[in-house]
């Protein structure tokens, strides 16, 4: 059974079909590149799965379980619905760190509710108080910030927000984590810090779904890549066959407008963190 | 003499003192609750636009309501309502449900009015939290109640400082409207001098009152604002 199975994503606003029924399906520890033209439906579908839109048909399994059913929205309760959408974790295009809070306790936040929940949490408040902490200090660490941990948002970078965004969303240990053009708010400088991260977390075999500008890096990092136009999918498979060589008249097109762009800066930036 | 009236109107700025304390504590959670009704997306008749008009399938009545309430407590001088509070129920039903208390009829006066102006700040303060926040919030499993005490509402309350003292500000000096319904407060304690005395004095004395209250108010969100500058956003 794959770990992310998507069957028939529908999506219709305001009498317009942004998507018509998307179909894929991921392996676990695969990472997933969403390529595609801007209005082309890639952040839409991505946000239909993690239910931030309401998906107007279509189901999603994660790792067997019926995690999102449009059809029959009322099957699960609310309860149900928040632990379902837990085992996708979701890092946004701006970051949405919450600004009052510091780095660290930005990670911290979501496992600490979730820790309040546990009967016995007041009785080993301290310790467990403790184990969280050092979790998500962890974690900074892993995203190379353990430095910055009890920095407020404002006094990051850019790229280390977006690194702290990460740190937070796997502090929640979901099985499949899914970017939304994590590096398109950046500036180049920026984007290959990000992108070593994501990297780091490809090779320890994270399942990941990263909808992305940055060809060079799909091509680099994505074990199947799913070329998105006008709602549908155009063409699917491993990169080198969908980025190079394309079967499709559409994705050879768009790929072609990609090309001078993705040769000079991203070439460049690749080698800063190709090991 | 000086004592006297000094005396005199302590009493007067106490009973001031305490319509402006009772209205504050009733009024800002209200008004916390009526903004969410005017956030309120609650639409009955709405079935994905199958049967229904686009019309009807915008009709939200908890919001409806509400905008109604804050219209006509915005729209109306707060001296009318303390008026239709305090007299409106013994025209109507021959005997004055009130009895000897003035204090809870006014109270009740302010509090409803007060609530609809905080309502509307609390509403812009929500609304000017990006929805990301949220979002951000719900990916991670928070529950709504969550998002709002844990995400929301330090923004929310760090952008709507400013609003906020204005209406409360004014809401000291709105406590003078109490003389309407015959309650003791500081400017007729003041004038009452004026009537027995022939003093004027007193009544100007009452302004020094007021500005030194609000001057300590302004104090304090300004302390306030210092203690929420640790963050941008």
């Amino acid at each position: 059974m794959a770990m992310l199975e998507v069957k028939g994503i529908r999506k219709t606003f305001g009498g317009q079909d942004v998507l018509k029924g998307i179909d894929f399906s991921l392996e676990r520890g695969q990472v997933l590149a969403i390529i595609g033209a801007s209005g082309s439906g890639k952040t839409t579908l991505l946000r239909c799965i993690n239910q931030l839109e309401q998906a107007t048909e279509g189901t999603v399994w994660v790792d067997g379980r019926v995690v999102l059913d449009a059809n029959h929205p009322v099957a699960q309760t609310e309860r149900e619905r928040r632990e379902n959408r837990l085992r996708l974790g979701f890092v946004f295009q701006a970051f949405h760190l919450f600004p009052q809070y510091t780095a660290l306790q930005n990670v911290m936040l979501a496992p600490q509710l979730q820790a309040k929940q546990q009967p016995d949490y007041k009785k080993h408040k301290a310790e467990r108080l403790e184990q969280l902490r050092r979790e998500a200090q962890a974690l900074l660490e892993q995203v190379g910030l353990g430095d910055r941990a009890n920095c407020y948002p404002h006094q990051l970078s850019g790229g280390q927000q977006q690194r702290v965004a990460i740190a937070r969303a796997l502090a929640m240990k979901p099985d499949i984590l899914c970017f939304d053009e994590p590096t398109s708010a950046l500036d180049p400088e920026l984007t290959g810090e990000v992108l070593k991260v994501i990297r780091a977390l490809a090779e320890k075999q994270t399942t990941m779904v990263i909808v992305t500008h940055e060809m060079a890096f799909a091509r680099d990092v994505a074990d199947r890549v799913l070329f998105l136009d006008a709602g549908s999918v155009v063409e699917q498979g491993t990169p080198d066959a969908v980025l190079n060589h394309p079967k499709e008249l559409r994705t050879r097109q768009f790929l072609a407008r990609f090309r001078p762009e993705e040769s000079k800066p991203s070439a460049e930036g690749m080698e800063n963190w190709a090991f | 003499m000086f004592w006297t009236v000094t005396q005199a109107l302590l009493e007067g700025f106490g009973t001031a003192l305490e319509l402006f304390g009772l209205t504050l504590l009733f009024s800002l959670p209200l008004g916390l609750g009526l903004a969410f009704c005017l956030r309120s997306q609650w639409a009955p008749l709405n079935h994905g636009g199958r049967w229904v008009g686009r019309r009807m399938a915008r009709f939200r009545p908890v919001r409806g309501l509400v905008q109604l309430l804050v219209w006509v407590m915005r729209g109306t001088p707060l001296m009318l309502q303390l008026f239709v509070v305090y007299y409106g129920p013994g025209l109507l039903m021959d005997h004055n449900p009130w009895g000897r208390t003035r204090m809870l009829p006014c109270v009740l006066a302010f509090v409803i009015n007060y609530a609809c102006y905080f309502a509307v700040i609390f509403r812009g303060g929500m609304d000017s939290v990006p929805e990301g926040q949220r979002e951000a919030g719900e990916v991670l499993g928070l529950s709504r109640t969550q998002i709002f005490f844990r995400i929301t509402l330090l923004p929310m309350v760090k952008r709507i400082v400013p609003p906020m003292s204005n209406e409360i500000i004014t809401l000291v000096k709105d406590t003078s409207l109490a003389r309407v319904v015959a309650i003791s407060e500081l400017i007729r304690c003041g004038e009452r001098f004026m009537k027995s005395d022939g003093l004027l004095w007193p009544l100007f004395y009452t302004g020094l009152f007021y500005l030194v209250f609000n001057g300590l108010l302004t104090l304090f969100f300004q302390w306030v604002e210092r203690n929420l500058s640790y963050f941008k956003g």
